[in-house]
């Protein structure tokens, strides 16, 4: 892929991240924010399918925004072909893990299975 | 004539007496067997319009013939004399001592460049990248061919590029880059900076190639807009929002 086309994905994660942040944020707010981090609100949060979606999206948006900022520190760091290799697949395959197990996460307590 | 004492470990002492002098602080080094730089430490007696460039010459005439240092035309023009003068990239040509305002001018050899030995370093890589982006008008018609003599062009399209035309690939604002000090593969300022100058060109038609050519992981997008390229330049050149315009074409911003 082009490294334009990477970064607008990379710009464009991190303006999308930093409304539904907001927005997440904002929710906080709605209640005490010490109530709003207990056990059943937190589970509530997840079990309400919009907020579930949301969270997910978040999780979506800064897991490639954080992972293609850390694949160019890295790329910076140090250079070579095969460790820039190893550092793009590597970079893809933390954030498609990190994505399934966030995933897994909210899908399992969506669904009551925790 | 020239008093000379003797060198002393790490580093040396020498003095031209005069009232007015400051002390030339000039890094040693031959990589070839030497691991750090050393400093030599010399007098030398300065006029007000008396140059860096002059200075260093001033020793290797009277005090020590073997300094090394790449210089030709002494007018920040063949940018041949860039170093480290007092912590910060310059041309030594175009630095007066006066203007330092301080009584002891260090001299190193600029960074991110392989050194050659003392103060002349090697400039494969700037020329390298120089030469990836195609430094040059490309276009299928040629003025031989066309009907009129010249592509004429309006004050305002000379204005979209003049002022990155007066680069004189003299290396400071790669020296200077922080990118350049981690990434050995970045293409640097220098280039990029040339880069917008025939893609800004209204004569120009080679812009999709190379903006091709800096869209790599190692082109444009790792420049962090510290902006020291543009400090440095001894010419005007304002390489950081050269590689801002060179963004936005690539971000769809321009065309």
């Amino acid at each position: 892929m082009r490294e334009s086309i990477i970064m607008k994905i990379h710009y464009g994660t991190a303006l999308a991240a930093i409304a539904l942040v907001a927005v997440h944020i904002l929710m906080r707010l709605t209640q005490g924010f010490a109530e709003s981090l207990e056990y059943e609100s937190v589970i509530a949060n997840y079990k309400f399918l919009p907020y579930a979606g949301m969270l997910e999206i978040i999780l979506i948006l800064l897991s490639i925004h954080g992972f293609n900022g850390l694949r160019v520190i890295l790329l910076e760091l140090k250079q070579g072909r095969a460790y820039e290799k190893a550092v793009s697949y590597g970079c893809v395959a933390a954030m498609i893990g990190l994505i399934v197990y966030g995933s897994r996460t909210i899908l399992m307590v969506n669904m009551g299975l925790s | 004539m020239a008093q000379i004492s003797g060198i002393t470990e790490g580093s040396s002492t020498h003095s031209k007496s005069q009232s007015n002098s400051i002390t030339l602080r000039i890094a040693r080094i031959n990589p070839k067997h030497d691991v750090e730089k050393r400093f030599m430490d010399f007098t030398i007696p300065y006029e007000r319009w008396t140059t860096v460039l002059e200075a260093i010459l001033e020793v290797k005439k009277y005090f020590d013939h073997s300094v090394a240092v790449r210089y030709s035309c002494r007018q920040a023009t063949c940018g041949s004399c860039g170093m480290i003068i007092n912590g910060k990239p310059r041309l030594a040509c175009f630095t007066k001592i006066s203007e330092l305002a301080t009584s002891v001018v260090t001299v190193e050899p600029m960074n991110n460049f392989p050194i050659i030995r003392d103060l002349a370093v090697k400039f494969e890589r700037l020329f390298d990248s120089h030469h990836k982006i195609k430094p040059y008008v490309m276009r299928d018609d040629s003025e031989i061919t066309s009907n009129e003599k010249e592509f004429l062009q309006s004050p305002e399209e000379l204005e979209q590029y003049i002022q990155f035309a007066n680069c004189i690939k003299c290396g400071l604002c790669n020296s200077a880059c922080p990118t350049m000090a981690t990434d050995s593969s970045f293409i640097g300022p220098q280039a990029l900076a040339q880069a917008y100058r025939y893609v800004a060109d209204s004569r120009d038609k080679g812009k999709d190639s190379r903006l091709k050519i800096i869209d790599e992981s190692h082109g444009i997008w790792r420049c962090h807009f510290a902006g020291s390229c543009s400090q440095v330049c001894p010419k005007g050149v304002d390489p950081a929002m050269g590689i801002q315009f060179l963004r936005g074409y690539l971000l769809g911003f321009r065309s």
